[in-house]
Protein backbone atom coordinates (compact mmCIF):
# COMPACT_ATOMS: atom_id res chain seq x y z
CA UNK A 1 0.00 0.00 0.00
CA UNK A 2 1.52 3.28 -1.48
CA UNK A 3 1.09 5.12 2.24
CA UNK A 4 2.86 2.43 4.22
CA UNK A 5 5.59 2.49 1.84
CA UNK A 6 6.01 6.04 2.04
CA UNK A 7 5.73 5.66 6.28
CA UNK A 8 8.04 2.64 5.87
CA UNK A 9 10.83 4.82 4.40
CA UNK A 10 10.27 7.84 6.75
CA UNK A 11 11.05 5.56 9.26
CA UNK A 12 14.04 3.28 7.43
CA UNK A 13 16.12 3.82 11.04
CA UNK A 14 13.63 2.54 13.05
CA UNK A 15 13.14 -0.65 10.61
CA UNK A 16 16.67 -0.92 10.12
CA UNK A 17 17.29 -1.31 13.93
CA UNK A 18 14.15 -4.03 13.57
CA UNK A 19 16.30 -5.98 10.89
CA UNK A 20 19.62 -6.01 12.97
CA UNK A 21 17.88 -7.53 15.50
CA UNK A 22 15.52 -9.95 13.55
CA UNK A 23 18.72 -11.24 11.24
CA UNK A 24 20.36 -12.57 13.97
CA UNK A 25 17.54 -14.33 15.95
CA UNK A 26 16.61 -15.93 12.49
CA UNK A 27 20.15 -17.02 12.48
CA UNK A 28 19.98 -18.83 15.52
CA UNK A 29 16.94 -20.81 14.72
CA UNK A 30 18.86 -22.24 12.15
CA UNK A 31 19.18 -25.46 13.93
CA UNK A 32 15.37 -25.49 14.55
CA UNK A 33 14.52 -24.72 10.86
CA UNK A 34 17.01 -27.12 9.80
CA UNK A 35 15.36 -29.61 11.49
CA UNK A 36 11.67 -28.47 10.43
CA UNK A 37 13.34 -28.67 6.86
CA UNK A 38 13.84 -25.69 4.46
CA UNK A 39 11.76 -27.56 1.84
CA UNK A 40 9.16 -27.68 3.88
CA UNK A 41 8.70 -24.22 5.40
CA UNK A 42 9.52 -22.34 2.10
CA UNK A 43 5.44 -22.17 1.36
CA UNK A 44 4.34 -20.85 5.07
CA UNK A 45 7.18 -18.54 5.26
CA UNK A 46 6.96 -17.11 1.80
CA UNK A 47 3.54 -16.53 2.91
CA UNK A 48 3.93 -14.90 5.70
CA UNK A 49 6.81 -13.00 3.97
CA UNK A 50 4.48 -11.72 1.83
CA UNK A 51 2.12 -10.44 3.56
CA UNK A 52 4.13 -8.66 6.04
CA UNK A 53 6.70 -7.05 3.24
CA UNK A 54 3.58 -6.25 0.99
CA UNK A 55 1.78 -4.02 3.24
CA UNK A 56 4.83 -2.39 4.36
CA UNK A 57 6.92 -2.10 1.51
CA UNK A 58 5.00 -3.40 -1.46
CA UNK A 59 7.22 -6.20 -1.81
CA UNK A 60 7.11 -7.77 -5.35
CA UNK A 61 8.94 -10.76 -4.01
CA UNK A 62 11.71 -10.62 -6.77
CA UNK A 63 13.51 -13.16 -4.11
CA UNK A 64 16.82 -10.88 -3.66
CA UNK A 65 15.69 -8.07 -1.02
CA UNK A 66 17.97 -5.35 -1.31
CA UNK A 67 15.89 -3.20 1.45
CA UNK A 68 18.42 -2.52 3.37
CA UNK A 69 20.57 -1.01 0.84
CA UNK A 70 17.86 0.90 -0.90
CA UNK A 71 16.55 3.26 2.12
CA UNK A 72 13.90 1.01 2.82
CA UNK A 73 12.24 1.47 -0.61
CA UNK A 74 11.16 -1.54 -2.45
CA UNK A 75 13.35 -0.71 -5.86
CA UNK A 76 11.22 -3.68 -7.84
CA UNK A 77 8.19 -1.08 -7.45
CA UNK A 78 10.35 1.19 -10.42
CA UNK A 79 8.48 0.57 -13.43
CA UNK A 80 11.81 0.00 -15.16
CA UNK A 81 12.50 -2.69 -12.04
CA UNK A 82 16.27 -0.12 -12.12
CA UNK A 83 17.94 -1.95 -9.01
CA UNK A 84 20.48 0.84 -9.35
CA UNK A 85 18.57 4.12 -9.46
CA UNK A 86 17.28 6.64 -9.34
CA UNK A 87 17.44 7.02 -13.74
CA UNK A 88 17.23 10.17 -15.28
CA UNK A 89 13.68 10.88 -16.40
CA UNK A 90 12.69 11.85 -12.34
CA UNK A 91 10.65 14.75 -12.53
CA UNK A 92 11.37 18.04 -10.96
CA UNK A 93 9.06 17.31 -8.41
CA UNK A 94 10.74 14.29 -7.21
CA UNK A 95 7.91 11.83 -9.02
CA UNK A 96 8.24 9.11 -11.79
CA UNK A 97 8.28 9.66 -15.29
CA UNK A 98 6.13 6.55 -16.18
CA UNK A 99 3.63 7.04 -13.38
CA UNK A 100 3.30 10.33 -12.63
CA UNK A 101 1.37 10.46 -9.37
CA UNK A 102 4.00 8.37 -8.04
CA UNK A 103 7.39 9.92 -6.20
CA UNK A 104 10.29 8.27 -7.64
CA UNK A 105 10.95 4.85 -5.35
CA UNK A 106 15.01 6.10 -6.01
CA UNK A 107 14.09 9.81 -4.41
CA UNK A 108 12.34 7.62 -1.82
CA UNK A 109 15.20 5.76 -1.51
CA UNK A 110 17.81 8.01 -1.29
CA UNK A 111 15.29 10.37 1.83
CA UNK A 112 15.68 6.65 3.40
CA UNK A 113 18.65 5.70 3.17
CA UNK A 114 20.02 9.48 4.54
CA UNK A 115 18.96 8.57 7.92
CA UNK A 116 19.77 4.82 8.19
CA UNK A 117 23.03 4.07 10.14
CA UNK A 118 24.40 2.56 7.40
CA UNK A 119 22.99 5.00 4.29
CA UNK A 120 26.04 4.21 2.46
CA UNK A 121 24.68 0.70 1.29
CA UNK A 122 23.09 2.49 -1.11
CA UNK A 123 26.33 3.07 -2.84
CA UNK A 124 27.18 -0.69 -3.77
CA UNK A 125 25.89 -2.05 -7.59
CA UNK A 126 23.32 -4.37 -6.82
CA UNK A 127 23.96 -7.20 -9.45
CA UNK A 128 21.16 -8.32 -11.58
CA UNK A 129 17.83 -10.03 -10.61
CA UNK A 130 18.18 -13.65 -10.37
CA UNK A 131 14.95 -14.63 -11.57
CA UNK A 132 15.24 -18.47 -10.68
CA UNK A 133 14.69 -16.70 -7.30
CA UNK A 134 11.22 -14.35 -7.98
CA UNK A 135 8.58 -15.70 -5.49
CA UNK A 136 10.86 -17.82 -2.90
CA UNK A 137 11.36 -16.44 0.57
CA UNK A 138 14.46 -13.99 0.83
CA UNK A 139 14.46 -14.26 4.66
CA UNK A 140 15.11 -18.09 4.15
CA UNK A 141 17.83 -17.64 1.73
CA UNK A 142 19.46 -15.35 4.05
CA UNK A 143 19.69 -17.61 7.25
CA UNK A 144 20.66 -20.16 5.60
CA UNK A 145 23.69 -17.99 3.64
CA UNK A 146 24.74 -16.17 6.64
CA UNK A 147 24.90 -19.30 9.11
CA UNK A 148 27.00 -21.14 6.29
CA UNK A 149 29.51 -17.84 6.41
CA UNK A 150 28.88 -17.82 9.96
CA UNK A 151 30.00 -21.55 9.99
CA UNK A 152 32.65 -21.04 7.53
CA UNK A 153 34.37 -18.04 9.86
CA UNK A 154 34.49 -20.68 12.58
CA UNK A 155 35.91 -23.03 10.90
CA UNK A 156 39.21 -21.16 9.65
CA UNK B 1 41.80 -8.97 -37.87
CA UNK B 2 43.69 -12.44 -38.12
CA UNK B 3 45.94 -13.31 -40.89
CA UNK B 4 47.39 -11.48 -43.70
CA UNK B 5 44.47 -11.89 -45.80
CA UNK B 6 42.82 -8.97 -44.71
CA UNK B 7 44.45 -5.27 -46.16
CA UNK B 8 43.80 -3.13 -42.95
CA UNK B 9 40.76 -0.41 -44.47
CA UNK B 10 39.79 2.61 -42.66
CA UNK B 11 37.49 0.42 -40.41
CA UNK B 12 40.27 -1.27 -38.96
CA UNK B 13 41.33 -1.06 -35.27
CA UNK B 14 44.35 1.23 -34.75
CA UNK B 15 47.12 -0.70 -33.13
CA UNK B 16 46.73 -1.30 -29.21
CA UNK B 17 47.87 1.46 -26.78
CA UNK B 18 49.32 1.31 -23.12
CA UNK B 19 46.30 2.41 -20.51
CA UNK B 20 43.41 2.80 -23.50
CA UNK B 21 40.29 0.22 -23.34
CA UNK B 22 39.71 0.69 -26.43
CA UNK B 23 41.36 0.65 -30.18
CA UNK B 24 38.87 3.51 -31.09
CA UNK B 25 39.06 7.19 -32.16
CA UNK B 26 37.20 8.88 -29.59
CA UNK B 27 39.09 7.52 -26.65
CA UNK B 28 42.76 8.55 -28.06
CA UNK B 29 41.16 11.75 -28.49
CA UNK B 30 40.01 12.05 -24.71
CA UNK B 31 43.00 10.79 -23.45
CA UNK B 32 45.35 12.78 -24.92
CA UNK B 33 43.48 15.80 -23.60
CA UNK B 34 41.86 17.22 -26.36
CA UNK B 35 38.38 18.54 -26.08
CA UNK B 36 36.41 16.04 -27.58
CA UNK B 37 32.87 16.95 -29.69
CA UNK B 38 29.99 13.92 -30.32
CA UNK B 39 27.03 13.75 -31.71
CA UNK B 40 23.43 12.09 -31.64
CA UNK B 41 23.16 10.72 -34.82
CA UNK B 42 19.30 9.99 -35.71
CA UNK B 43 18.58 6.42 -37.15
CA UNK B 44 17.08 6.29 -40.29
CA UNK B 45 13.11 4.22 -40.69
CA UNK B 46 14.67 2.44 -43.46
CA UNK B 47 16.53 -0.51 -44.57
CA UNK B 48 19.01 1.45 -46.33
CA UNK B 49 22.62 2.10 -45.43
CA UNK B 50 22.65 5.44 -47.76
CA UNK B 51 20.68 6.28 -45.36
CA UNK B 52 22.87 5.92 -42.60
CA UNK B 53 25.86 7.20 -44.80
CA UNK B 54 23.79 10.49 -45.64
CA UNK B 55 23.47 11.24 -42.19
CA UNK B 56 26.60 11.14 -40.72
CA UNK B 57 28.01 12.97 -43.75
CA UNK B 58 26.52 16.14 -42.13
CA UNK B 59 28.65 15.70 -39.02
CA UNK B 60 31.78 15.63 -41.28
CA UNK B 61 35.18 17.48 -39.69
CA UNK B 62 32.94 18.60 -36.79
CA UNK B 63 32.73 15.57 -34.39
CA UNK B 64 35.16 12.65 -32.85
CA UNK B 65 32.41 10.29 -32.56
CA UNK B 66 28.63 9.99 -33.11
CA UNK B 67 26.35 8.06 -30.55
CA UNK B 68 23.58 5.52 -33.09
CA UNK B 69 20.63 6.01 -30.63
CA UNK B 70 18.86 2.66 -29.73
CA UNK B 71 15.45 2.72 -29.66
CA UNK B 72 15.22 6.78 -28.48
CA UNK B 73 12.51 7.80 -26.84
CA UNK B 74 10.84 4.32 -27.12
CA UNK B 75 10.45 4.74 -30.84
CA UNK B 76 11.53 1.65 -33.43
CA UNK B 77 14.08 2.83 -35.92
CA UNK B 78 17.34 0.80 -37.51
CA UNK B 79 18.83 -0.84 -34.98
CA UNK B 80 22.15 0.75 -33.04
CA UNK B 81 23.92 -2.18 -34.03
CA UNK B 82 23.68 -2.02 -37.54
CA UNK B 83 23.87 1.24 -37.75
CA UNK B 84 27.27 1.39 -35.64
CA UNK B 85 28.92 -1.56 -37.95
CA UNK B 86 27.86 0.03 -41.13
CA UNK B 87 29.33 3.65 -40.05
CA UNK B 88 32.70 1.97 -38.73
CA UNK B 89 32.87 0.04 -41.95
CA UNK B 90 33.70 3.34 -43.33
CA UNK B 91 36.22 4.47 -40.56
CA UNK B 92 34.01 6.78 -38.33
CA UNK B 93 34.12 6.01 -34.42
CA UNK B 94 30.62 5.34 -33.53
CA UNK B 95 29.26 4.97 -30.00
CA UNK B 96 26.76 1.63 -29.76
CA UNK B 97 23.75 2.81 -27.42
CA UNK B 98 22.41 -0.29 -25.78
CA UNK B 99 18.98 0.25 -23.90
CA UNK B 100 17.63 -2.37 -21.17
CA UNK B 101 14.51 -1.70 -22.01
CA UNK B 102 14.38 -4.00 -25.52
CA UNK B 103 16.58 -7.03 -24.51
CA UNK B 104 17.28 -9.27 -21.78
CA UNK B 105 20.86 -10.25 -20.76
CA UNK B 106 21.77 -13.00 -23.38
CA UNK B 107 20.85 -10.28 -26.21
CA UNK B 108 22.83 -7.75 -25.02
CA UNK B 109 26.02 -9.77 -24.61
CA UNK B 110 25.95 -11.12 -27.87
CA UNK B 111 25.25 -8.16 -29.56
CA UNK B 112 28.10 -6.41 -27.47
CA UNK B 113 30.17 -9.33 -29.22
CA UNK B 114 28.98 -8.85 -32.71
CA UNK B 115 29.62 -5.23 -32.37
CA UNK B 116 33.03 -5.62 -30.97
CA UNK B 117 33.28 -8.39 -33.82
CA UNK B 118 32.59 -5.42 -36.89
CA UNK B 119 34.96 -2.95 -34.85
CA UNK B 120 32.78 -1.12 -32.45
CA UNK B 121 35.01 0.61 -29.91
CA UNK B 122 32.57 2.88 -27.55
CA UNK B 123 29.07 1.51 -25.89
CA UNK B 124 26.86 4.00 -24.31
CA UNK B 125 24.84 1.70 -21.17
CA UNK B 126 21.32 3.44 -20.95
CA UNK B 127 18.57 1.56 -18.71
CA UNK B 128 16.27 3.23 -21.77
CA UNK B 129 12.96 5.24 -21.50
CA UNK B 130 9.48 3.38 -20.55
CA UNK B 131 7.50 1.55 -23.85
CA UNK B 132 4.62 3.77 -23.21
CA UNK B 133 6.31 7.04 -24.34
CA UNK B 134 6.84 5.71 -27.33
CA UNK B 135 5.04 4.44 -30.56
CA UNK B 136 4.54 0.88 -29.53
CA UNK B 137 3.17 1.37 -26.05
CA UNK B 138 1.33 -2.02 -25.60
CA UNK B 139 5.42 -3.87 -25.73
CA UNK B 140 6.74 -5.47 -23.23
CA UNK B 141 8.93 -3.58 -21.31
CA UNK B 142 12.32 -6.15 -20.48
CA UNK B 143 14.63 -3.99 -18.18
CA UNK B 144 16.55 -7.17 -17.09
CA UNK B 145 19.53 -4.98 -16.15
CA UNK B 146 19.67 -1.45 -15.60
CA UNK B 147 22.53 0.89 -16.75
CA UNK B 148 24.53 0.33 -13.76
CA UNK B 149 24.64 -3.74 -14.19
CA UNK B 150 24.71 -3.35 -17.90
CA UNK B 151 28.42 -1.45 -17.68
CA UNK B 152 29.25 -3.33 -15.08
CA UNK B 153 28.88 -6.84 -17.49
CA UNK B 154 30.31 -5.07 -20.47
CA UNK B 155 33.22 -4.61 -18.12
CA UNK B 156 33.38 -8.33 -16.59
CA UNK B 157 32.85 -9.70 -20.71
CA UNK B 158 36.53 -7.13 -21.51
CA UNK B 159 38.15 -7.32 -18.41
CA UNK B 160 37.56 -10.90 -17.27
CA UNK B 161 36.94 -12.34 -20.76
CA UNK B 162 33.59 -13.82 -19.44
CA UNK B 163 29.74 -14.45 -19.74
CA UNK B 164 28.18 -12.85 -16.82
CA UNK B 165 27.36 -16.88 -16.37
CA UNK B 166 30.93 -17.31 -15.97
CA UNK B 167 31.00 -19.07 -19.26
CA UNK B 168 34.41 -18.01 -20.74
CA UNK B 169 34.97 -15.60 -23.88
CA UNK B 170 37.68 -16.34 -25.86
CA UNK B 171 38.37 -13.16 -27.54
CA UNK B 172 36.88 -10.41 -25.26
CA UNK B 173 35.44 -7.10 -26.83
CA UNK B 174 37.95 -4.07 -26.56
CA UNK B 175 34.93 -1.47 -25.74
CA UNK B 176 35.31 2.55 -24.18
CA UNK B 177 32.86 2.35 -21.45
CA UNK B 178 30.32 4.37 -21.05
CA UNK B 179 27.07 5.99 -19.19
CA UNK B 180 24.53 9.07 -18.97
CA UNK B 181 23.58 11.22 -16.29
CA UNK B 182 21.28 14.51 -15.51
CA UNK B 183 22.63 16.56 -13.54
CA UNK B 184 18.82 18.27 -14.07
CA UNK B 185 17.04 15.36 -12.25
CA UNK B 186 16.31 14.99 -8.53
CA UNK B 187 17.78 14.08 -6.18
CA UNK B 188 20.28 16.52 -7.02
CA UNK B 189 22.61 15.80 -3.74
CA UNK B 190 22.51 11.88 -5.25
CA UNK B 191 24.09 12.68 -8.69
CA UNK B 192 27.35 12.77 -7.90
CA UNK B 193 27.09 10.32 -5.73
CA UNK B 194 25.37 8.26 -8.41
CA UNK B 195 28.53 9.47 -10.86
CA UNK B 196 30.77 7.41 -8.34
CA UNK B 197 28.78 4.13 -8.57
CA UNK B 198 28.47 4.48 -12.48
CA UNK B 199 32.55 4.85 -12.31
CA UNK B 200 32.54 2.03 -10.32
CA UNK B 201 30.51 -0.03 -12.00
CA UNK B 202 33.07 0.54 -15.14
CA UNK B 203 32.32 4.08 -16.75
CA UNK B 204 34.75 5.52 -18.06
CA UNK B 205 33.17 8.43 -20.02
CA UNK B 206 29.69 10.55 -19.09
CA UNK B 207 27.57 12.03 -21.31
CA UNK B 208 24.94 13.61 -20.07
CA UNK B 209 20.95 14.90 -20.93
CA UNK B 210 20.77 18.18 -22.51
CA UNK B 211 21.81 20.51 -19.96
CA UNK B 212 20.15 24.64 -20.02
CA UNK B 213 21.11 25.01 -16.71
CA UNK B 214 24.41 25.98 -16.52
CA UNK B 215 23.79 26.31 -12.84
CA UNK B 216 22.71 22.54 -12.34
CA UNK B 217 26.06 21.49 -14.27
CA UNK B 218 28.13 23.99 -12.38
CA UNK B 219 27.61 22.26 -8.75
CA UNK B 220 26.89 18.99 -10.26
CA UNK B 221 30.91 18.91 -11.31
CA UNK B 222 32.29 20.86 -8.16
CA UNK B 223 30.87 18.09 -5.94
CA UNK B 224 31.94 15.74 -8.36
CA UNK B 225 35.49 17.38 -7.78
CA UNK B 226 35.06 17.18 -4.40
CA UNK B 227 34.40 13.56 -4.75
CA UNK B 228 37.56 13.13 -6.27
CA UNK B 229 35.68 11.92 -9.24
CA UNK B 230 37.05 13.85 -12.60
CA UNK B 231 40.24 12.52 -12.47
CA UNK B 232 38.75 8.84 -13.02
CA UNK B 233 35.91 9.90 -15.51
CA UNK B 234 35.58 11.83 -19.18
CA UNK B 235 32.68 13.60 -18.79
CA UNK B 236 31.07 15.32 -21.91
CA UNK B 237 27.91 17.57 -21.10
CA UNK B 238 24.63 17.48 -23.50
CA UNK B 239 23.70 20.03 -25.15
CA UNK B 240 21.13 20.91 -28.03
CA UNK B 241 19.49 23.75 -30.16
CA UNK B 242 16.26 24.49 -29.35
CA UNK B 243 14.04 25.33 -32.43
CA UNK B 244 11.37 27.98 -30.53
CA UNK B 245 9.64 28.72 -27.68
CA UNK B 246 7.12 26.75 -28.27
CA UNK B 247 9.20 23.53 -29.09
CA UNK B 248 10.98 24.48 -25.60
CA UNK B 249 7.89 24.78 -23.41
CA UNK B 250 6.63 21.43 -25.29
CA UNK B 251 9.05 19.88 -23.99
CA UNK B 252 9.66 21.12 -20.40
CA UNK B 253 6.35 20.49 -20.23
CA UNK B 254 6.28 16.44 -21.68
CA UNK B 255 9.72 15.28 -21.81
CA UNK B 256 10.67 13.68 -18.31
CA UNK B 257 14.09 15.20 -16.98
CA UNK B 258 15.16 17.95 -19.12
CA UNK B 259 14.65 21.18 -17.48
CA UNK B 260 14.83 24.06 -19.55
CA UNK B 261 15.19 27.60 -17.27
CA UNK B 262 12.48 30.59 -17.94
CA UNK B 263 15.56 32.52 -18.88
CA UNK B 264 16.40 30.70 -22.04
CA UNK B 265 12.59 30.69 -23.13
CA UNK B 266 12.09 34.16 -23.06
CA UNK B 267 14.73 34.79 -25.25
CA UNK B 268 13.55 32.43 -27.37
CA UNK B 269 10.05 34.23 -27.54
CA UNK B 270 11.65 37.51 -27.67
CA UNK B 271 13.67 36.66 -30.93
CA UNK B 272 13.09 37.62 -34.48
CA UNK B 273 14.54 34.52 -35.55
CA UNK B 274 13.71 31.68 -32.90
CA UNK B 275 15.37 28.91 -34.56
CA UNK B 276 18.88 30.63 -35.04
CA UNK B 277 18.29 32.30 -31.01
CA UNK B 278 18.25 28.75 -30.51
CA UNK B 279 21.63 27.62 -32.34
CA UNK B 280 23.53 30.91 -30.69
CA UNK B 281 21.90 30.12 -26.97
CA UNK B 282 23.71 26.55 -27.98
CA UNK B 283 26.53 28.09 -28.89
CA UNK B 284 26.39 30.18 -25.92
CA UNK B 285 25.86 27.04 -23.90
CA UNK B 286 29.02 25.14 -25.24
CA UNK B 287 31.20 28.14 -24.48
CA UNK B 288 29.96 28.57 -20.46
CA UNK B 289 30.49 24.64 -20.68
CA UNK B 290 34.07 23.97 -22.24
CA UNK B 291 34.99 26.69 -19.20
CA UNK B 292 33.65 24.48 -16.31
CA UNK B 293 36.40 22.69 -14.67
CA UNK B 294 36.63 19.14 -15.43
CA UNK B 295 34.57 19.06 -18.85
CA UNK B 296 36.14 17.07 -21.30
CA UNK B 297 34.26 17.91 -24.57
CA UNK B 298 30.25 17.89 -25.14
CA UNK B 299 27.78 15.98 -26.44
CA UNK B 300 25.57 17.38 -29.40
CA UNK B 301 21.48 16.25 -29.97
CA UNK B 302 20.46 18.69 -32.26
CA UNK B 303 17.62 16.67 -32.63
CA UNK B 304 15.64 17.45 -35.96
CA UNK B 305 18.73 20.27 -36.65
CA UNK B 306 21.34 17.96 -37.29
CA UNK B 307 22.45 20.28 -40.34
CA UNK B 308 23.08 22.85 -37.91
CA UNK B 309 26.06 20.77 -35.99
CA UNK B 310 28.92 21.70 -38.07
CA UNK B 311 27.79 25.52 -37.76
CA UNK B 312 27.50 25.30 -34.14
CA UNK B 313 30.46 23.52 -33.78
CA UNK B 314 32.29 25.85 -35.85
CA UNK B 315 31.12 28.99 -33.83
CA UNK B 316 31.38 27.99 -30.28
CA UNK B 317 35.20 27.94 -31.60
CA UNK B 318 36.15 24.67 -28.93
CA UNK B 319 38.23 22.34 -31.54
CA UNK B 320 40.21 24.88 -31.64
CA UNK B 321 41.53 25.00 -35.65
CA UNK B 322 41.28 20.62 -35.42
CA UNK B 323 39.44 19.10 -37.73
CA UNK B 324 38.08 15.56 -36.60
CA UNK B 325 38.68 12.53 -38.56
CA UNK B 326 36.12 12.00 -41.38
CA UNK B 327 36.09 9.54 -44.29
CA UNK B 328 38.56 11.14 -46.66
CA UNK B 329 40.01 14.10 -44.74
CA UNK B 330 43.66 12.69 -45.67
CA UNK B 331 42.59 13.63 -49.73
CA UNK B 332 41.34 16.83 -48.47
CA UNK B 333 44.37 17.60 -46.97
CA UNK B 334 46.89 16.56 -49.31
CA UNK B 335 44.65 18.73 -52.26
CA UNK B 336 44.82 21.82 -50.12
Amino acid sequence: MYRFRQWSVTNSRRLEAVYRNFEPLLIRLHPVLKLLGYGRLEKPVRVIEQAVKGLMFDCQMCGKCALSSTGMSCPMNCPKSIRNGPCGGVRLNGHCEVIPEMRCVWVEAWRGSQQMRDGQAIQQVQIPVNHLLKGSSSWLRVVRHEFAAHEGEKNQ
Amino acid sequence: MTGAQFEPGPGSPLPPQEGHASRGRLERVLRSGKFAVTAELAPPDSALAADVYERARMFDGYVDGMNATDGSGAHCHMSSVAMCALLTNIGYSPVLQISCRDKNRIAIQGDVLGAAAMGVSNVLCLSGDGVQVGDHPEAKPVFDLDSMSLLETIRIMRDESRFLSGRPITSPPEMFLGAAENPSAPPFDMRPHRLAKKIAAGAQFIQTQYVFDIEHLRQFMARSRDLGLLEKVFILPGVGPLASARTALWIRNNVPGIHIPDAIIKRLEGASEPKQEGRRICVELIQQISEIEGVSGVHIMAYRQEEAVGEIVQQSGVLDGRVPWYPGCELQSNSA
